[in-house]
């Protein structure tokens, strides 16, 4: 028992006055459309499907990235013979949909030399990152207040996303502290924080679980997997995909695994205490 | 004919001109599938071996059958047997092992489940992989059975839980959702009042289609895949996948990216035996050493995060070598960490074994004995902490093993205690080894971190192995006609140690189940696929 309480007091507070604002030495990919030459070499080397080009017409060509499906494994970086593909430090990163976290740049292809010029970055459909976080804070007003009950579910998830919610809860990040607790059963949950990919074999558990979950029950999907179906695919014999295939999402934390500022600050976004940023600027070198 | 060659042949009672030494430390067989029992027998009673896995591929299109694949280590040699039977697809039927080698017992069932390849004479041909409401018929690894292809749910019954009967006896359904952030399964206990009479598994809720999404990824994208495969065995898996490619395309690996692959899956084996070791208090409510372990791993996931630029070690190995380099100021920097973790875990084991309210819950708890982890095939930590000696480092050197000093620590309780301490002796192991490479690794390297591995062969096959944090992950890579993959067998150590935790928890009461669980930490994601 002496032991114990010596122990305790050599080591003192462990907690990080503020666990934000840190820098990641690689997160998504940020690209340089002005160099960018479409060539598809990205597209080819994203294991994902996160970077997908299309050609709607004969003289045009699109260049579509996806946070959602994007695992940051560096290899657009590596493999774009352009150096027209770097990668954002912001590891805050959040949405309300997955077309928030995408973006689509449009070509004009050159009929005589085949080469493809940049006419400039298409505007997203549906609604911006204000509109939706003032729809969701509408949904959630007056019923959360400054404290939130999460039931954490595992989907189909490798287990990384579960390592680093559980992180979230160490004495460095303590979770608690900004009233959110990680509850045992969806009864008493405010939030469903689900990974992905959706399984055959979870779906009818999931769904059974946000039945269970009182309104407004927010739905937050982690991971790249959770917000996509990741590296497992959307639609295979095994995996369905993304939550959004099986639940109404309010909340995407992307990354595989999100860092747990990532998840700290997607649940102050469904809390409606932050706004969700999709941080697409780049480093600082 | 090398001298390992005529050992093994001599001792199944086969032509020597039958086994191949197909690359090094890897023999293979090709027989009948009815000389299975008995090769089985002779190669555990006359080799010493230990079956590692036990799988289908669909050679139909090839040679218009299907093909049994048995994976046995033989430790004493050094070397893995890999043993192939063709089976006609006009009687879908081999004679199954299981009664006699329980390890056998889910690979046939799982064989089963995809291929529709029936074991005869199995003890409990049930189905192990796939739920009550996936139709009868449908064999989703079949080569004509689509990667998309969306099988409607069958109606069925609820799995066929062993029934209890009595005055008091009743059952504890628990899961797939759990109350902690635990991966998903379901357990069904059977107990009497507190004490447990028995449990029984429902697993397979996470099953992703892995090894059938090998199939359809490029190969290279494949490593992102294994990465995949148990999110706390990134290095691990990755590894094993990483060697599978380098046998067949027959690629050297520079020797820096060996001793650093070497660093990286120490470091990993490191943070999951501390988180494991933080887990373990906290399921017993001993929250000082709960926390100091959480703190103590994440300082170490973050030093991982500095130096390599991921936390989880993600993305840190390459098909022929490494990612990243550990250049010497940050070899340096990762020296001194060291020196300063292994003070503070000292601590936090002095503070757990010294506490008699934490030794009094974990002693006895939980025993898997000798017998049955032999018996049972169980690997890895789970096997060494109930007197197996086996480890894949020493048996089957990997990377840069077969020059390092360690030792491989065996306990002999078989209890949750024993299952804490060699975690803690396979840390104190995991710091020398890593002194070791940290003090070998050259100050400049003249050399690439990866080596180019060009086009795989074609139809090829080759085995991978790592002895990994939880125990030895094997990958065995087929390619096809266009050197392209047409088959990957992923086994994770959880697939063969699940059956452990069935027999260590009857006799405990049911508080004493999460502790148990803990101790083996097994992943359903690995095993599940």
């Amino acid at each position: 028992m002496f032991n114990i309480i010596t122990k305790s007091l050599r080591t003192g507070v462990l907690t990080e006055a503020n666990p934000f604002g840190t820098r990641a030495s690689f997160g998504f990919p940020v690209i340089d459309f002005s160099r960018c030459t479409a060539c598809d070499d990205c597209v080819r080397s994203c294991p994902t499907g996160a970077l997908r080009s299309a050609t709607p017409d004969p003289d045009s060509k699109t260049l579509s990235e996806s946070y959602a499906a994007c695992i940051q494994c560096g290899e657009c970086v590596t493999g774009c013979p352009e150096q027209a593909v770097d990668v954002s430090d912001d590891v805050e990163v959040a949405a309300y949909s997955r077309e928030q976290l995408a973006q689509t740049a449009a070509f004009d292809i050159d009929p005589a030399t085949g080469r493809n010029t940049f006419s400039g970055v298409q505007v997203q459909h549906g609604p911006s990152l204000s509109e939706s976080a003032a729809r969701l804070r509408e949904r959630i007003h007056g019923r959360l207040g400054r404290s939130l009950h999460v039931r954490q579910v595992d989907a189909g998830s490798c287990n990384g996303c579960e390592l680093e919610i559980s992180a979230t809860t160490n004495p460095l990040y303590d979770l608690e502290r900004f009233g959110i607790h990680l509850v045992a059963s969806p009864r008493h949950a405010d939030v469903l924080l689900v990974t992905g990919p959706v399984t055959r074999n979870m779906e009818i558990a999931l769904r059974r679980t946000y039945d269970a979950a009182p309104e407004p029950r927010i739905v937050v999907a982690v991971g790249a997997c959770g917000c996509s179906g990741g590296i497992f695919g959307e639609g295979t014999y095994a995996a369905i995909g993304g939550v959004d295939r099986v639940l109404p999402v309010d909340v995407y934390i992307p990354g595989c695994p999100p860092r747990p500022q990532a998840i700290l600050n997607g649940l102050l976004v469904a809390m409606g205490l932050r706004e969700a940023r999709v941080g697409r600027e780049l480093r600082t070198r | 004919m090398t001298p390992v060659v005529a050992t093994v042949s001599a001792a199944l009672g086969v032509e020597e001109s039958a086994v191949r030494e197909q690359r090094p430390g890897e023999l293979v067989l090709e027989t009948e599938a009815a000389a299975q029992p008995a090769l089985a027998e002779r190669a555990t009673l006359g080799l010493g071996g230990r079956l590692m896995s036990l799988f289908a591929s669909d050679e139909r299109d090839q040679t218009g059958s299907f093909l049994l694949h048995y994976i046995w280590s033989l430790p004493a040699l050094s070397t893995f047997l890999h043993i192939s039977a063709p089976i006609n697809p006009a009687t879908p039927s081999y004679p199954s092992i299981a009664a006699t080698y329980p390890a056998a017992n889910w690979f046939e069932r799982e064989v089963m489940d995809f291929f529709g390849l029936a074991p005869e004479g199995h003890p409990n041909p049930a189905r192990v992989a796939l739920h009550d409401d996936w139709p009868d018929g449908a064999w989703a690894l079949l080569k004509d059975f689509p990667d998309e292809r969306v099988v409607p749910r069958a109606l069925g019954d609820f799995h066929p839980f062993r029934p209890v009967t009595g005055e008091g006896v009743f059952q504890i359904p628990v899961g797939p959702v759990h109350a902690g952030i635990i991966e998903p399964g379901h357990f069904r206990f059977g107990v009497a009042g507190e004490p447990v009479l028995y449990l029984q598994l429902r697993l397979f809720y996470v099953h992703k289609g892995i090894e059938k999404r090998f199939e359809r990824l490029p190969w290279r994208h494949g490593l992102f895949l294994a990465e995949s495969i148990s999110g706390d065995t990134a290095v691990g898996h990755a590894l094993a996948y990483a060697h599978a490619i380098e046998r067949l395309a027959d690629v050297a690996v520079p020797s820096r990216a060996r001793v650093l692959r070497v660093l990286l899956l120490e470091l990993e084996r490191v943070y999951n035996h501390t988180a494991d070791i933080g887990a373990l208090a906290t399921d017993v409510a001993f929250t000082v050493p709960a926390s100091r372990a959480q703190a103590l791993r994440e300082g170490l996931v973050r030093k991982q995060d500095e130096l390599f630029g991921t936390r989880l070690l993600r993305g840190t190995i390459a098909l022929g070598g490494v990612k990243r380099d550990l250049p010497p100021p940050r070899a340096d920097a990762l020296r001194a960490y060291l020196h300063a973790f292994e003070k503070e875990f000292d601590d936090l084991i002095t503070l757990l074994i010294d506490a008699g309210t934490f030794t009094d819950r974990v002693d006895g708890t939980g025993i898997l004995t000798n017998q049955a982890a032999r018996d049972l095939g169980i690997v890895g930590m789970a096997a060494r902490a109930s007197g197996v000696d086996a480890d894949f480092r020493r048996d089957h050197p990997h990377d840069a093993y077969a020059g390092l000093r360690f030792e491989v620590p065996v306990e002999d309780g078989g209890d949750v205690r024993a299952r804490l301490m060699i975690r803690a002796r396979e840390v104190e192991q995991s710091l020398l080894i890593l002194h070791q490479v940290l003090d070998a690794l050259p100050a400049t390297s003249d050399t690439p971190l990866a080596a180019r591995v060009p086009d795989l062969p074609a139809r090829a096959s080759a085995l991978g192995w790592v002895e990994a944090w939880r125990g030895p992950c094997t990958h065995w890579v087929a390619t096809d006609e266009r050197g392209e993959i047409t088959r990957v067998k992923v086994t994770d150590p959880s697939f063969l140690n699940w059956p452990g935790l069935v027999h260590a928890v009857p006799g405990n009461i049911v508080p004493d189940f999460p502790v148990i669980n803990k101790s083996f930490n097994l992943s359903y994601s690995g095993n599940d696929r």
